[in-house]
């Protein structure tokens, strides 16, 4: 397998305003490998979350290329990218990420029963999981029967289970306490790094990238600045 | 296939998980049923009990007087009519047939009204005897009467019932043994008696001026053809060779019942109107519930979840709740019915009542289509409002 899972290159996205078109991310260029964790930081309207959007394959790009293990997805029909979020990505959202009348285990379950391949030993490596994530007595409460953190939680299993190449997180810490997004973005960066799949993850919050292998800052939709040595980063986590 | 279990997957778990909210909307729908199964079986009902025995009877056409305008009691034939109509090439055999009201004394100074039928024993027109016989001569003082008298009173085969009748000023009373019953064969909103030509117009109610007639009075006359295909044709050649008559089919008979056709009109279009309603408040229950479930939908479309699923897991979940709703309006129709008394005319076997069930089971599905096209064209990256 190719070190390499997801490339971005010279990306722009163009929305049209009132004052003319506004390029929300404007010529943006990096690369991901497998087993990396990157942050995406940046002020607001920075354009991370429309980097991030066009990512989960959510927004074509007006130019330039996104491909995820060689695929591009600018060129990709829409049935197309429809399959490729199910198998290559993995998701999770600020909130309302779970669906709310499957239990924890049904909901990463889900994503093996979505992509066709739920099986004793999915079940099993589902339960595991969620174990792993600390929540093996959770197993069958449903969404509204859990925290913020523990759903948050379920998420980082449901967009890890099948496998994918590229998993994305947006703000996944922006409704928890300090102690619980510490522990969230942790054990993802975690998983990340064992499971060897690429993640990408969009905070506001600079102390979480202390877990992070490398932290690309965006202003202006523009890539500004990329620290991927650990003690710059730690400076950065501790607002140095 | 994969999309067609998952989608079933998601809309059961989602109905279960849910089942409070969802049994609401089913009751809702129950009491759609319940209103819309009596609309039909009160028409069915109605309609039977104005047309039973004109559909029943044994013959392909009607003889009425000319310009009787199909009506029966409008129209007044003679025998000499009757025997014209018996000699026409390819008529089988005619029956007379003569109707009046009456009613029978029950005890306890109680009446049971009766539409009370005057036919030819073994001629069309006399009905199906379901037990005992027909009358033994065109005068014998014996009467063959519907299952639902035996219903509403204790008469039984054998007994003796009187019937009041207003001969010019006063009210006579006349006895007549039962000697056959019959079934299914109400008339003009009443239970039926049959009795021979001329008792009938021996105890017939009568004004003074028709005191002295002792000739039966005819109103129409059934006429079996040897070739029941060749209705059409032998009602034209009926007219043509009978002098003063109009002839009718079975079915333009029924419709020109008095007040029939208005009648099922309007239970026809209370029927509709309340499955539109129905269809409107369906679809208003589904249009709720699935703006409340942008954000899910949303997420379920970010993960990798097709529209096919989204779509059919939609109407799947509407037809299930749209069927247990039919199936509890179903029962408790049934349940409501037994407490109905036999006077209401309610009637739950006929292709009305099938035909409302088939409609009811579309009003969700029907109503729900706008949720479910507005469903499918929900864009994750708005739902989730990621940008």
């Amino acid at each position: 397998m190719s070190a390499l899972a997801l490339e971005v290159r010279d990306v722009i996205k163009t929305f049209e305003s009132d004052s003319g078109p506004i390029n929300a991310v404007d010529g943006v260029s990096f690369r991901v490998d497998h087993g990396e964790f990157v942050a995406l930081v940046g002020p607001s309207g920075s354009g991370k979350t429309t980097m991030l959007s066009i990512l989960a394959a959510l927004l074509t790009p007006s130019s330039g290329q996104v491909l995820i293990d060689g695929q591009d997805l600018a060129r990709m029909s829409e049935t197309r990218r429809v399959a490729l979020r199910r198998e290559k990505i993995g998701f999770t959202f600020q909130s309302n990420n779970l669906i709310p009348f499957l239990t924890a285990a049904e909901n990463v379950e889900f994503m093996l029963r979505l992509n066709g391949n739920l099986d004793k030993a999915g079940k099993m490596r589902s339960r595991e999981l969620l174990a792993r994530l600390g929540l093996a007595d959770r197993l069958n409460n449903l969404p509204n029967q859990m925290s913020g953190g523990q759903q948050q939680r379920v998420a980082i299993a449901r967009a890890l289970i099948h496998a994918p190449t590229v998993v994305l997180a947006d703000e996944p810490t922006a409704s928890l306490d300090t102690e619980r997004a510490f522990q969230v973005v942790r054990t993802f960066s975690a998983l990340i790094h064992e499971n060897n799949r690429a993640g990408i993850i969009v905070t506001h919050d600079l102390r979480m990238v202390q877990y992070c292998d490398r932290v690309l800052q965006m202003r202006d939709g523009k890539l500004v600045k990329e620290l991927s040595g650990k003690p710059e980063i730690l400076a950065l986590a501790k607002g140095e | 296939m994969n999309s067609i279990f998952l989608a079933s997957y998601l809309a059961l778990k989602e109905v279960w998980r849910n089942r409070g909210r969802f049994l609401l909307v089913s009751m809702v729908i129950a009491l759609i049923t319940l209103l819309v199964l009596f609309i039909a079986a009160l028409g069915e009902g109605l309609g039977t009990n104005n047309r039973e025995y004109i559909s029943k009877i044994d013959g392909q056409l009607v003889v009425f007087l000319e310009k009787a305008d199909y009506i029966i009691s409008a129209s007044r034939l003679n025998q000499t009519t009757l025997r014209a109509v018996r000699r026409v090439e390819g008529v089988d055999s005619a029956g007379s047939v003569s109707a009046a009201n009456t009613a029978i004394l029950l005890p306890d100074d109680k009446i049971l009204k009766v539409s009370l039928l005057g036919v030819e024993s073994g001629q069309p027109g006399t009905p199906l005897i379901t037990a005992g016989r027909s009358f033994l001569t065109d005068q014998s003082r014996e009467v063959i009467i519907d299952q639902r008298v035996v219903d509403r009173s204790k008469i039984q085969l054998g007994d003796f019932i009187t019937i009041r009748s207003t001969q010019g000023t006063k009210d006579e009373f006349f006895e007549l043994k039962v000697v056959g019953i019959t079934s299914g064969q109400a008339f003009f909103f009443q239970p039926s008696i049959f009795i021979p030509p001329f008792v009938w117009e021996r105890v017939r109610p009568k004004s003074e001026a028709e005191l002295n007639n002792l000739t039966p009075a005819i109103n129409v006359i059934v006429v079996k053809l040897k070739d029941p295909s060749q209705a059409a044709a032998m009602g034209q050649k009926l007219h043509d060779s009978v002098e003063n008559i109009q002839v009718a089919d079975i079915q333009t008979t029924i419709n020109n019942v008095p007040g029939y056709s208005a009648q099922q009109g309007t239970v026809q279009t209370q029927g509709f109107f309340t499955l539109l309603i129905g269809v409107l408040v369906i679809g208003g229950f589904f249009q709720i519930q699935i703006l409340q479930k942008v954000p899910q939908i949303g997420v379920l479309k970010a993960i990798g979840a097709s529209n096919t699923v989204v779509g059919v897991s939609a109407i799947i979940q509407i037809s299930v709740v749209t069927a247990i709703g039919v199936a509890i309006g179903g029962l408790m129709t049934y349940l409501f019915s037994l407490g109905f008394p036999p006077t209401v005319p309610l009637s739950f076997n006929g292709n009305a009542s099938a035909l409302a069930i088939a409609a009811l089971l579309s009003i969700g599905p029907l109503g729900g289509l706008v949720s479910v096209f507005y469903a499918v064209r929900i864009e994750p990256l708005k739902a989730l409002r990621l940008s």
